[in-house]
């Protein structure tokens, strides 16, 4: 595969029209190797599925660890044989022991972070969309693009590899502070396992940076004819956005566990001193363990809004599409993404209010914190109105936009409690921030993710996945996920702690253990309908109905303009012209409640 | 083997039900698939509607089954401030919550589609959106304003009659340092640390180390009504001191000293009598992941009146003594000057 990637005019507004050389010229034909057209493919459309294949398998076994470690926390005294079937000594006699409990959980927050909703969410979309709503035939570099792909799946396999070394993999949380981390002494998940997150990690970074240059660079230079910025669907500004955030984070992200590295390997003192561990004095002196935090939530928090915003972008976009109305406040709801990135990087401290850090310091970040609730709430009044007198399909897509809607109002509001240090010197490291980040990343997030899915299936595969196992999907998902995560809220109010193994021997925590239990069931049930929710998006790859319209859910967007199965290149001929907003749902005088962006403007008519 | 069947057993009722889930799909495009959409739709407006019923029900349910589960009463002066704050914003975001939630699902309901409606198109409305920028501004505004007063207060420097107490974590207990009689607790040095004869360390060369008394067991006294400063740290990786009754907690960092100061309202008798439980016992929880025994960092704390407590540490041990086995019997006979020996002629030192 040629590593020529020649832009031409990237002037878009001069009607130059913008071509990707990968080569060979769209009149000349040959086959590509099934290595270069599937495994090391530069064409976005696999990669995104690359993406989503390799996440979809990561959240299976991040899942399936939560049903694990839930056992543990449901039937504290019960022990189950399975447990030792699939975790063999970490299990022994069907118990978990205190070791693996803590890998499981350090283990699921990772995973779930930043594999799944990661690259697993921002590598799918991003990859999938961006070219085909801006009217490009790839990405800026698809070279970049597929060693993007290739890094995430070289960290997956180290990630992987860390759950099988004998000590154990990392299992001081998914945040790994430092001197926990940094210690063999302290934990056995801070020996090789430990190594091989921090490497692991460190590629996954590479594979963010890579994707996310790629992705603004291919926005801001690559768009057709008529794509102004402010044509552009929402889904790729929030994907824009969420790439501004990686670039500007991620390396920080590093920088952190470039320093761990050292301390664990180098005797550097970064962020350790007087340290007395293992029965000796350790020499280091001088560290701050607070640096550590400090570098890693610099990320951390704009991670937070990396998971969310795709599925802003895309729940803005399917309530749109099936409410059969414009999205409501279009401008404000690209001045709420501007709003929401640039705080984004102000308020990582929120973190750390009980670090005993400068309490000034603290209000700053209060102030801050509560501030980026403002623009949250801006986009859940926008989607609120942009249903009012729409006319609602209740598509499998739909529903899900409008469960993410209702969870991200569940489980924003309960941010604005933890962001309010007074209350998170009580709430911190409760069951309350348990139940908040679940609630918003763990099933919002992930209802996006579902949303984008179900409405994308068709471009990605030419099928439709089964709706009526689509349907089931949602409503159980939704009805179970509340039944988990809100009732821990009060056990967070009461200062049950998060990451215990245990909570028998304590006097103020052990009257939640019916809740628990029931808690544990019901987990059990959600995660057996993720497992439907998989079998339905392999089979349907294979044995879903046919989609037989290019544009099936009547939208407005410059996607459903390729054929129905795009090839390399996207469209056949020329890439089309827009000639407005993508969201013109109205009458086009033809019997359709619809105009694409590629329609001209009809004499008289405005443009928006 | 059986474990093999399970998982059979499992796919084949999964495959059975993607077969008859497409069956369905395929006999409703058969039947034409605008009378399906039209059906299915008004099935899931009705589904969403009963959703949101049972889901403020089940809000409802569940907090009457939880509700006395919570916390009784803020055992520190200082967290009643909490528990009014807390009630505030759970107030504020409620509104919010019960509102939006409505909207959504009765918009839902409302609009679906019957074939017979079509939509209205209205993009933009800057008014409406200064409105609702505004109004939720204002709103966070207040409660960072509450907010920052109770914070400033709480981590405001101790009163000049605090008590101090030193509490540092390790893996996997926690170790009170009470300062004795001189009121002054004296210097650690985390290379003199001995787990056999000096588990924090103590510079004997510090008099005012001498006299310091140290529990093992993690209990640490109080006494009602007299702010107490904790000094807080930790022997090898972040901990937390975690005092949920209080409504508090502040991180233990190995190489930083953070504090953390409070005024015990009630004594731990009172509260076994406010909660019913006879077995009641303030506790201190490890509030920051720091191993494999991270969820069994216990202690306790006992608040008791002024006399219950001198009572107490008339009888404790000053470390020293138990330490070094016997150099403290030396100290008392020489008639020294130095507070540290004429507080231990004070104290009834007994060697146990």
């Amino acid at each position: 595969m040629s590593m020529n990637v020649v832009i031409e005019g990237s002037n878009v507004a001069h009607g130059h029209h913008v071509h990707v050389d990968t080569g060979h010229h769209g009149h000349e034909h040959h086959e590509q190797h099934f290595i270069w057209k599937y495994i090391f493919s530069q064409d976005h459309k696999v990669i995104a599925k690359q993406f989503l294949v390799t996440g979809i398998i990561w959240a299976i076994i991040g899942a399936l660890m939560s049903v694990f470690f839930r056992l543990q926390l449901g039937f504290p005294e019960k022990t189950f044989p399975i447990m030792e079937t699939f975790l063999g000594e970490w299990a022994k006699g069907g118990k978990l022991t205190p070791e693996f409990y803590y890998a499981l959980v350090t283990m699921h927050g990772t995973i779930l972070v930043f594999f799944v909703l990661t690259a697993g969410l921002s590598g799918t979309f991003a990859n999938l969309l961006i070219p085909l709503q801006i009217g490009a035939r790839d990405m800026a570099s698809p070279f970049m693009n597929m060693l993007s792909y290739w890094f995430f799946f070289t960290a997956s396999i180290l990630m992987f590899i860390s759950l099988f070394v004998e000590t154990g993999p990392a299992s001081g949380g998914w945040t790994t502070y430092p001197p926990l981390s940094a210690l063999k002494e302290a934990s056995l998940g801070s020996g090789i396992g430990m190594d091989l997150w921090l490497v692991s990690m460190a590629l996954f970074v590479v594979s963010s940076l890579l994707g996310g240059l790629n992705y603004i660079s291919t926005i801001l230079n690559m768009r057709t004819k008529g794509m102004a910025m402010t044509r552009m669907p929402l889904t790729v500004w929030a994907l824009f956005f969420t790439a501004v955030l990686g670039v500007l984070s991620f390396p920080v992200l590093l920088s952190g566990f470039v320093l761990l590295i050292f301390d664990r390997s180098f005797g550097t003192s970064f962020y350790l001193s007087e340290i007395f561990i293992g029965g000796k004095a350790l020499p280091h002196i001088g560290g701050s363990a607070i640096l550590y935090q400090h570098l890693f939530w610099f990320l951390g928090h704009p991670e937070v809004y990396i998971i969310m915003l795709p599925g802003m972008g895309i729940a803005s976009e399917i309530l749109s599409t099936n409410s059969r109305k414009p999205i409501f406040g279009y401008f404000a709801m690209i001045i709420s993404l501007v709003g929401i990135t640039v705080l984004a990087f102000l308020v990582w401290a929120h973190h750390m209010f009980v670090t005993g850090m400068s309490p000034f310091l603290g209000s700053i970040f209060v102030l801050l914190t509560l501030l980026i609730a403002v623009p949250s709430a801006v986009k859940v009044f926008n989607w609120l109105t942009t249903m009012w007198r729409g006319n609602i399909r209740f598509s499998v897509p739909m529903l899900f936009a409008i469960g993410f809607v209702s969870l991200f109002i569940s489980g924003g509001l309960t941010g604005i409690f933890l962001g309010n240090s007074a209350l998170d010197m009580h709430l911190h490291d409760t069951y309350f921030v348990v139940a908040h980040f679940h609630i918003i990343m763990g099933i919002s997030a992930f209802f996006g993710m579902f949303a984008g899915i179900y409405h994308w299936f068709p471009k990605m595969f030419g099928r439709y996945m089964n709706s009526t196992l689509g349907y089931i999907h949602f409503f159980i998902t939704l009805a179970g996920a509340y039944l988990i995560f809100w009732p821990m809220h009060y056990e967070g109010v009461a200062g049950m702690p998060r990451r215990y193994y245990d909570y028998s021997a304590w006097e103020s925590f052990k009257q939640f253990d019916s809740l628990n239990g029931f808690i544990s069931i019901v987990v059990i049930i959600v995660f057996f309908t993720q497992l439907l929710f998989v079998y339905n998006f392999f089979a349907s790859i294979w044995r879903g109905r046919k989609v037989t319209t290019q544009n099936p859910w009547g939208a407005t967007t410059l996607e459903w303009t390729t054929p129905i199965r795009p090839g390399h290149g996207n469209w056949e001929g020329e890439i089309p012209e827009v000639h407005r907003w993508p969201y013109d749902y109205k009458d086009d005088g033809n019997g359709n409640d619809f105009i694409p962006q590629t329609v001209p403007l009809k004499a008289g008519e405005e443009a928006h | 083997m059986s474990g093999i069947i399970v998982i059979a057993l499992i796919v084949l009722v999964f495959v059975i039900i993607y077969q008859i889930a497409k069956a369905s799909e395929y006999a409703a495009v058969l039947r034409g698939e605008e009378k399906v959409n039209a059906q299915v739709n008004r099935m899931m407006g009705w589904l969403l509607v009963v959703f949101f019923l049972l889901g403020m029900y089940g809000v409802w349910e569940c907090h009457r089954l939880l509700i006395d589960k919570m916390l009784p009463a803020s055992a520190s002066i200082e967290g009643k401030g909490y528990d009014t704050m807390f009630r505030v914003t759970l107030i504020v975001t409620g509104i919010v919550f019960f509102a939006t939630q409505a909207i959504l699902f009765w918009f839902a309901f409302r609009y679906q589609s019957t074939g017979k409606r079509s939509s209205f198109y209205y993009a933009h409305n800057n008014k409406l959106e200064l409105i609702w920028t505004t109004i939720p501004a204002i709103a966070m505004a207040s409660l960072v304003a509450i907010g920052l007063k109770h914070w400033f207060a709480v981590t405001s420097p101790a009163p000049a009659n605090a008590a101090v107490v030193e509490v540092i974590g390790k893996q996997f207990n926690w170790i009170i340092r009470y300062p004795g009689k001189d009121g002054a607790l004296g210097k650690r040095d985390f290379r003199k640390i001995n787990d056999a004869n000096n588990v924090l360390g103590l510079d004997w060369n510090d008099r005012n180390n001498l006299d310091d008394i140290i529990a093992q067991n993690g209990e640490l006294h109080l006494v009602v009504n007299k702010p107490v400063k904790l000094i807080i740290g930790s022997r090898d990786v972040i901990h937390d001191v975690g005092l949920p009754h209080f409504r508090l907690k502040m991180d233990a960092v190995p190489g930083i000293v953070t504090t953390l100061w409070f005024t015990p309202a009630i004594t731990s008798a009172e509260m076994k009598k406010v909660t019913g439980n006879p077995d009641f016992v303030y506790e201190i929880s490890c509030d920051q992941m720091c191993g494999k025994g991270h969820y069994s960092m216990r202690g306790t704390i006992i608040v008791e009146t002024q006399e219950e407590y001198n009572a107490w540490i008339a009888k404790q041990t000053a470390y020293y003594v138990t330490a070094t086995g016997g150099g403290a019997a030396e100290e008392q006979k020489e008639e020294t000057s130095a507070p540290a020996a004429a507080a231990q002629k004070e104290q009834s030192v007994t060697m146990r």
